[in-house]
C-alpha cells in the first residue's frame, strides 16, 4: 500500500483571503515578524499499488483532473 | 422557447428558474444529473444556484463530472446556448466551458443582498434587452463568487467583449463586493452562447419584491 499526501495551495499572486483573516488575527494577537500565511488543503490517499511511481503519476493526474483547480490552484505530492 | 433546467444533488433554484421561465410565456424541463441526454428541441439550458454536492472540496468541482454536464458541453460545442447561475457558473468554469474561476469572497462571508450591477456588454444572446452602461439591480447570495482571471485571460475578455456585468454603485461606478478581479459579476465565453453570473436574475422578477430587472435579462434569450 502506498500512502500520497496531496497539499493544495492558492498560486502565488492569487489573494488567499483566508491566509490574509488569520494573518490580520495573529497580528493583533500580538504575534510579530509573521511575513505571510496561505492556507490551503491537505488530501491523504490511501492507493492499493506497492509501485511508487505509478502512484505518483496516478495521483498527479487526480490532481490534473479533479483534486486542484490549476487556475488558481498550485499543489505537492508527496509519496510515502 | 424550451428550457432545460438541471438539477444536482443540492441544487435548490431550480423551482425559482423554472417559475422565472414560466412567467415569461416558456416551458421549462428539468433534467436530473444522472441524465446523459438533454430533451430534444431545448433552446436553452440554465444550470441554476445552489449547493451541489454541498460546494465539497471546491464550489462546482464534483458536479462538473455529472453525466448530464457531458450533454451540456457538446450541446454548447454545438453552438447551443447555456445560462449558468451562481452555483451554475462556478460548475461552468470548473468544467472549463468559461474561463476563470470563483475563489471565497474577500471578506470570508456569504453575502445575500439587492446589489447594483452595471451592464458591460450587451451585443450577445443574453443581454441584448439591456442598454450598455444600464444599472440593474438583482440580488446576490454567494460565497465563491471571488472571480479571478490573470491579466492575460482579462485582457482577452475585455477586448472580445465577454465581460457582460460589473458590481456597481447606482451611478455606475465600479465597486468591490466580493473581490472580484476589476469588479466582475458575470462573462461570456469566447463564442458568446455560454453565460455565466452570479447574480440570481430569476429572484428579481416582481416590484414588489424589489426589482423586476431580472425578467428583462432573461428576455434576451428569446431574441
Amino acid at each position: 500500500m502506498t500512502t500520497a499526501i496531496v497539499n493544495v495551495f492558492l498560486k502565488e499572486g492569487v489573494l488567499d483571503p483566508q491566509g490574509k483573516a488569520a494573518h490580520h488575527a495573529l497580528d493583533s494577537l500580538g504575534f510579530d515578524g509573521v511575513k505571510d500565511v496561505r492556507i490551503g488543503k491537505q488530501i491523504v490517499l490511501q492507493l492499493e499499488t506497492d509501485d511508487k511511481a505509478k502512484a505518483e503519476a496516478e495521483v498527479k493526474e487526480m490532481c490534473e483532473t479533479l483534486l486542484a483547480n490549476t487556475v488558481i490552484e498550485d499543489y505537492t505530492i508527496e509519496i510515502k | 422557447m424550451k428550457v432545460a433546467v438541471l438539477r444536482f444533488p443540492g441544487t435548490n433554484c431550480e423551482f425559482d428558474t423554472q417559475y422565472a421561465f414560466e412567467k415569461l410565456g416558456h416551458t421549462t424541463e428539468l433534467v436530473w444529473h444522472e441524465e446523459e441526454k438533454l430533451p430534444a428541441d431545448i433552446d436553452l439550458v440554465v444550470v441554476p444556484g445552489g449547493f451541489s454536492y454541498g460546494d465539497y472540496l471546491r464550489s462546482g468541482s464534483i458536479a462538473r463530472f455529472s453525466p448530464v454536464m457531458k450533454a451540456v458541453k457538446a450541446y454548447a460545442e454545438d453552438g447551443g446556448k447555456v445560462l449558468g447561475i451562481c452555483n451554475g457558473f462556478q460548475i461552468l468554469t470548473e468544467a472549463h466551458m468559461l474561463p476563470g474561476a470563483l475563489k471565497r469572497n474577500n471578506n470570508l462571508h456569504f453575502i445575500s443582498k439587492h446589489q447594483t450591477l452595471r451592464v458591460e456588454n450587451n451585443d450577445n444572446a443574453f443581454l441584448n434587452q439591456c442598454e450598455k452602461g444600464e444599472v440593474l439591480n438583482i440580488p446576490i447570495a454567494h460565497a465563491d463568487g471571488n472571480y479571478y482571471i490573470d491579466d492575460e485571460g482579462l485582457e482577452k475578455l475585455e477586448k472580445n467583449g465577454q465581460i457582460l456585468l460589473r458590481y456597481s454603485d447606482e451611478e455606475g461606478n465600479r465597486v468591490v463586493v466580493n473581490g472580484s478581479v476589476t469588479s466582475i459579476a458575470g462573462i461570456c465565453n469566447e463564442t458568446k452562447n455560454v453565460f455565466g453570473l452570479m447574480p440570481h436574475p430569476e429572484r428579481a422578477l416582481e416590484s414588489i419584491l424589489g426589482s423586476e430587472d431580472g425578467l428583462k435579462m432573461l428576455k434576451g434569450f428569446e431574441a
